[in-house]
Parts: C-alpha cells; sequence; structure tokens
C-alpha cells in the first residue's frame, strides 16, 4: 500500500491530454447553451456525450473550469453514472438487458451469444469498430423480454439467430 | 371514405415490429387506393398481442393482433379495414377479456388516445381536474388528495396528501415539485407506458400538485434508458405551453408552473428520492441521511413535493371526479387501484390496473395464463428487484400493501417478475448481492461492502464449502444490511436474497447434493 502511494507520487496521473481544436468547440457550444440552468453539469454532461460521443478526459478539465468546480468533482460525476464513457465507442452502442425479467427468459443465455458472436466483453467494441457492448439495468420491456437497444431502438424477444440478424444488418 | 386505424408507438410495441408494421399497411393502402387516417397511440398493455392494430369500424373498435410484416396483404385482403374476420381478428378491443375485466382508472386514456394530441386528451375527460383544482383553496386540494387514500407508487407507499400537507406548510419563496421517473426496477414499466402513452396527465397532475402547495418548478427526473417517453414528455410539454396549460398563465387563471425533463445517467440509486435530488443538482447520485426529509429541504435546499410518475398521474381523477369515488376501489389501507405488471416467464405478459386486492394467483392465471415457456411456474418477485421471491405456496396473498407484507412481500411498484422452474434460485440470490454491489452509492458500508460479501459468502456456501458457518454467516450479514443501511437499496437487499435461502433452501445445496450422489 505505501509503495502504491510512493510510485503515485512519484509518477501523478497524467495530466488530461487538451482537446482537439474541434472538439473544444462542441463541449464550449454545449456549456454555453446549458451553463445558466440549476443543476447544470448532468445535462451538460449529457449535452457533451450526445455531441462526441463520451466525454473525454480533456472535456472534464474544461467543464470544471467553466462552471468553477474541481476537475474531481467532475470526473466523480463523470465515473458515478454507469452511463458515461470517457473512451470513445463503437459506430453503434448495442445495450444488453441484464436484469431478473430478461433473465427470466434467457438473457444469460443471450449474453454469452452476444459475447461470442462480437468477440467483445461488456464495455468492449468490437474489432471492425461497428459495435460498443454494454449491459444495462432494464429497458422497461419487461413483458417482452429478453431486450436489447441498438442504437435508440429497442428489440424485444430477442433470440440468437434474431440477435445475428441485427448484428448482421445494421451497420 | 376514409378509415381511422390505431398503430401503437409504445416502445414495447416498437421493439416487436410496429414501426415497420405501420409502413407496411400504409404503402400496402395507398397501392389498393384505400385512404387511411393513422393515429399512433399509446399500448393498451397487452403486450404478448403486440403489435395490435386497431380499426374504426361503424360498430366501434376492433383490434387485430399480433399483426405480423408478411400478414399486411392478408388483412387487406380479407377486408380489415372494416373490420372484417380474419384469423388474427380479436373481436372489439374493450370486449378483450383481459382488458374487459380491468379497473382502468390511472390508465383509462392509455392506448385509447393519440398521447401527443392536446385536443384529444380535452375530449377524453383531460384537464378536468386541473380546472376544479383552479377554483380551489390549496388546503382543499391537499385535503382531496389525503381523503382519497393514495399513497405512492413508486413503491414506498407513503401517503401522498401527508407529503403535500407537509410542503404546502412550509414556508419557502421557491418550493419545487418533482417526478420520480427513474422506473428502474425489473418488470416495472407502468411508468413508461404512461409518459409514452398519456404525457399531458402527468404533466396536469405535477401542476395540480404544484397549485396545492405552491410550487411554481417542477422537474421530471426521467431515467436515460427510456429515450422513447423522453421524445413524447418534451412533445406534450411544448404542447401544454403553446395552449397555456403550462407557464405564466395556467388555463388564464393568472397562476404560474413551470415544467423540465431531466435525464438521468444510468444509476439504479437515483430512484430513491433523496439521491435523485443530488443528481437533479448536478451531483454524484449519493443518498442524504434524513432527516432534514425532502418535504422540508428538498432540491436546492426547498420544501420538495416528490413523487412516482403513477402517483401524480393519478390525482387529476381525484379532482375530477372526487376522493370518495377513487376510495371506493381497494381494501384495508390500500385505496383505490395499482397498475400491475406481468413480466418475465409469463404467457400474457402486459399492464393489469386493478383494484387492490387481487391475489397474485388471479394476476399469474386468469390474466398471465401461466408461464411464457409452458412450465411451472416456481417463483414470482414481486416488487422490483428488491422484492421477494414468493413461492407458489404463497400465491393467494391479496395484494395489498399491509396484507403482502404479513408473507413478507412487497407490492413496491406492482411489478410481477414470473419464473419457472428451470431457475436457479441461488444465482438469483447472487444477482440481488451483484446488483447492489453495481448500484450502492457507497455512502454507507454495509451496502458499500456488504454486498460484495455477499456474493463471496453465497458463492462459498452454494460450493460447499462449510456451509452451515456460511449460511450463518449469510444471514448475520443480511441482518446488518437491513438494519445498518441508510436507504433501501442495501436495506431490502436481504429480501430476495433470504427469501431465496428460505423458500428454495435446495438450490443452495446443489453442488453438496451432486458431490454426495
Amino acid at each position: 500500500m505505501k509503495r502504491q502511494l510512493q510510485e503515485q507520487a512519484i509518477r501523478p496521473m497524467p495530466a488530461a491530454r487538451p482537446l482537439a481544436e474541434g472538439q473544444r468547440a462542441e463541449v464550449m457550444e454545449v456549456i454555453e447553451r446549458l451553463r445558466a440552468l440549476p443543476g447544470a453539469l448532468l445535462p451538460i454532461l449529457h449535452g457533451v456525450q450526445d455531441a462526441l460521443g463520451y466525454v473525454p478526459p480533456g472535456a472534464v478539465a474544461l467543464i470544471a473550469a467553466e462552471l468553477n468546480l474541481t476537475r474531481a468533482e467532475v470526473h466523480g460525476v463523470v465515473t458515478f453514472y454507469h452511463y458515461f464513457r470517457t473512451t470513445r465507442p463503437g459506430r453503434q452502442v448495442l445495450q444488453l438487458c441484464r436484469a431478473e425479467a430478461c433473465q427470466a427468459l434467457g438473457a444469460a443465455a443471450l449474453e454469452r451469444h452476444a459475447k461470442q458472436r462480437l468477440g467483445v466483453d461488456f464495455h468492449g467494441t468490437t474489432a471492425d469498430g461497428r459495435y460498443t457492448l454494454e449491459p444495462v439495468y432494464c429497458l422497461g420491456n419487461c413483458a417482452c423480454g429478453p431486450s436489447l437497444m441498438l442504437g435508440q431502438e429497442l428489440h424485444g424477444r430477442v433470440s440468437a439467430e434474431r440477435f445475428d440478424a441485427l448484428v448482421g444488418a445494421a451497420s | 371514405m376514409s378509415v381511422r386505424i390505431y398503430i401503437p408507438r409504445d416502445a414495447s410495441a416498437l421493439s416487436l415490429g410496429a414501426e415497420s408494421v405501420a409502413a407496411a399497411i400504409a404503402a400496402e393502402a395507398q397501392r389498393r387506393g384505400i385512404e387511411l387516417r393513422v393515429t399512433r397511440n399509446g399500448s393498451r398493455g397487452l403486450f404478448w398481442l403486440e403489435p395490435l392494430v386497431e380499426v374504426e369500424a361503424a360498430t366501434g373498435r376492433v383490434a387485430y393482433g399480433p399483426v405480423r410484416l408478411e400478414d399486411v396483404p392478408g388483412l387487406f385482403d380479407a377486408g380489415f379495414t372494416e373490420g372484417a374476420r380474419h384469423p388474427l381478428r380479436l373481436g372489439p378491443t374493450e370486449g378483450i377479456p383481459y382488458l374487459k375485466r380491468q379497473e382502468r382508472l390511472t390508465f383509462a386514456r392509455v392506448g385509447l388516445t393519440d398521447p401527443l394530441s392536446l385536443d384529444d386528451y380535452l375530449a377524453h375527460d383531460g384537464c378536468r381536474g386541473l380546472r376544479n383544482a383552479l377554483a380551489m383553496a390549496p388546503a382543499d386540494i391537499v385535503k382531496a388528495v389525503t381523503d382519497s387514500g393514495l399513497r405512492g407508487r413508486g413503491g414506498a407507499a407513503f401517503p401522498t396528501g401527508i407529503k403535500w400537507k407537509t410542503v404546502l406548510g412550509t414556508e419557502s419563496a421557491q418550493k419545487y415539485i418533482v417526478c420520480n421517473a427513474d422506473e428502474g426496477d425489473s418488470g416495472t414499466f407502468s411508468d413508461r407506458m404512461i409518459m409514452e402513452g398519456d404525457p399531458f396527465v402527468l404533466i396536469e397532475g405535477m401542476t395540480i400538485a404544484g397549485l396545492a402547495v405552491g410550487a411554481t418548478q417542477g422537474y421530471i427526473y426521467l431515467r436515460c434508458e427510456y429515450p422513447h417517453a423522453h421524445r413524447a414528455l418534451n412533445a406534450a410539454i411544448a404542447a401544454a405551453y403553446a395552449r397555456h396549460c403550462l407557464g405564466a398563465d395556467v388555463l388564464g387563471s393568472g397562476r404560474r408552473f413551470d415544467l423540465e425533463v431531466r435525464l438521468g445517467a444510468g444509476a439504479y440509486i437515483c430512484g430513491e428520492e433523496t439521491s435523485l435530488l443530488e443528481s437533479l443538482e448536478g451531483k454524484r447520485g449519493q443518498i442524504r441521511f434524513k432527516p432534514p426529509l425532502p418535504a422540508i429541504k428538498g432540491l436546492f435546499g426547498q420544501p420538495t413535493v416528490i413523487n412516482n410518475v403513477i402517483s401524480y398521474a393519478t390525482v387529476p381523477l381525484i379532482l375530477d371526479r372526487g376522493a370518495e369515488f377513487y376510495k371506493e376501489y381497494g381494501m384495508g389501507r390500500s385505496r383505490g387501484t395499482l397498475p400491475f405488471q406481468l413480466a418475465g416467464n409469463i404467457k400474457y405478459g402486459g399492464l393489469v390496473e386493478k383494484a387492490f386486492g387481487v391475489t397474485l394467483r388471479e394476476l399469474l392465471y386468469d390474466y398471465g395464463g401461466g408461464s411464457y415457456s409452458g412450465r411451472p411456474i416456481r417463483a414470482v418477485q414481486v416488487g422490483g428487484p428488491l422484492g421477494a421471491y414468493i413461492p407458489a405456496a404463497q400465491f393467494d396473498a391479496p395484494m395489498d400493501y399491509e396484507e403482502f407484507a404479513k408473507i413478507g412481500g412487497m407490492v413496491g411498484h406492482g411489478g410481477l417478475v414470473v419464473f419457472d422452474d428451470t431457475v436457479d434460485m441461488a444465482a438469483q440470490a447472487r444477482f440481488a448481492m451483484e446488483f447492489c454491489a453495481a448500484e450502492s452509492c457507497g455512502k454507507c458500508t454495509p451496502c458499500r461492502i456488504g454486498s460484495t460479501r455477499g456474493v463471496e459468502v453465497i458463492d462459498h456456501l452454494v460450493a460447499g464449502q462449510q456451509p452451515e458457518k456460511q449460511e450463518a454467516l449469510l444471514r448475520d450479514l443480511c441482518e446488518t444490511l437491513t438494519h445498518g443501511s441508510l436507504c433501501a437499496l442495501g436495506g431490502l437487499t436481504p429480501s430476495p436474497v433470504l427469501s431465496a435461502l428460505n423458500h428454495f433452501p435446495e438450490d443452495f445445496r446443489k453442488a453438496r447434493i451432486g458431490a454426495a450422489a
């Protein structure tokens, strides 16, 4: 433990790479548009993720400076919520429901199939960059499971065959 | 002459292909020169029949379902636009027994109307409760809600009127109305169905709450897993502003009420009210100590009413028809109706709004038709992931907050997740602990650490490593979680774990039985 701390002191967390100019402009646009809202941080993080697909570490520093928060506070919020991601996702995010109602209809088997078919674990992105696989706890489609969300499209009664058809067709 | 047909835009209907069916019907009608007027309604909640297409025939609405893409030409051949016979014809929609035997109060309009048409809403008794409320003193509105016996439909079942009374009685320049639309419990979708299928009723209910307690700003905290509900709410709010149902001059009364939707970000714990408020303030969704109650110090430190979607959506009816009308339904101290949600491994999954007092068995078999797989139902988890697993021997318990608690259950939000006899209850118990570990906000130790230890202990128990000792340890750990946690996540996680262990002990002994054989 002590040694770990010493190592951390010698090699502190590297400063986040500043944002590329295009990204910076997009993040600033979001901040300017939403900063007046009471409790603006979550709407801003949503705005950034909508625009860029993720919240890059460089955006954290910028948001913190603009909202007069510490980087730690913003980082703490980003990492608290499962939905916010700090790395660029594949072209489409595929959320697979892991909750009880879908479990009762074979979600675990579908999960194994999906991981094998895509060749990734949860949070992973396929080698061709098409899909990022994420777990989700309930899509509210509990009478028609197992369910998944591909982008913003909800699918119910997803069998292994239907899964293959979905990931084969979408691009 | 044009024909009116209804094709749901509800997310579950869409998940089963409603969009492509709608497109195919439009294309086929054009090809045949039939003029259609298509209304994209909410779902009737009979999900095994989705996509459920309705035709406005001379005798009323006639249902066809489940309609698949390949059924569309045949439906036209049979003359379904005139309500003609076809193998998928279900008869008059209102006559389908599943629907006919319900008591649809809160869900009266869902599936019937165009959710985004304010005119349709007004033509179906919309805003009548609000108009009455505008003519009443705040204390009288609160009294009507109290007298109706309405209790928080989010699961905790706290009397709604008492909450409102506290906020009304707390002086402040700014008060808030917050709607908890973070419907994170597996097996629940009634909030989603209201928001997608009748969003104006939620807006009306929240506006009435604002009038009752003197609040001018409302927020709907919606989970981000519900993009369809998000679009519906935003469209409905815009329409309500355009027609002065919201804003500086609600229905010409000179009273103000503003409303905004805020998105959550995938944290289950934000369904806990204080955690939700933290999140709305732009912070980590860590729970707060209580007291102070949100009714006294809530959002941004101001007095705040925080209720679930169904609670607000039920208020307009109470103000329209009166407290006595609503109170007529139900049993004991559980008054009114609850929209039960039949989910998981169930043949006829969907929404069943019934007065309290209906038994689990009626819901599972008379409505649900048994399991989807056709195998015997072994366990039902009632009230979300923190609810107990109920074994078949207890299916005759009435769904009433107090009566159901006597068998160790929790009615909660009215979600029923059905499992057949292939379920491994030890795995379900383990999942409950795993879920708690993943979703703990980290504020209190029993929940944060206990859940991870719980997973390990269950693993050891199932593996048969000193099983008696492990079981004692698990029970002790559950005791600590129950009594030592700050909120319901840690406090109720033992409920699925212990109910699985108590009712299905054999599932925890499989490795040992296997080894002995």
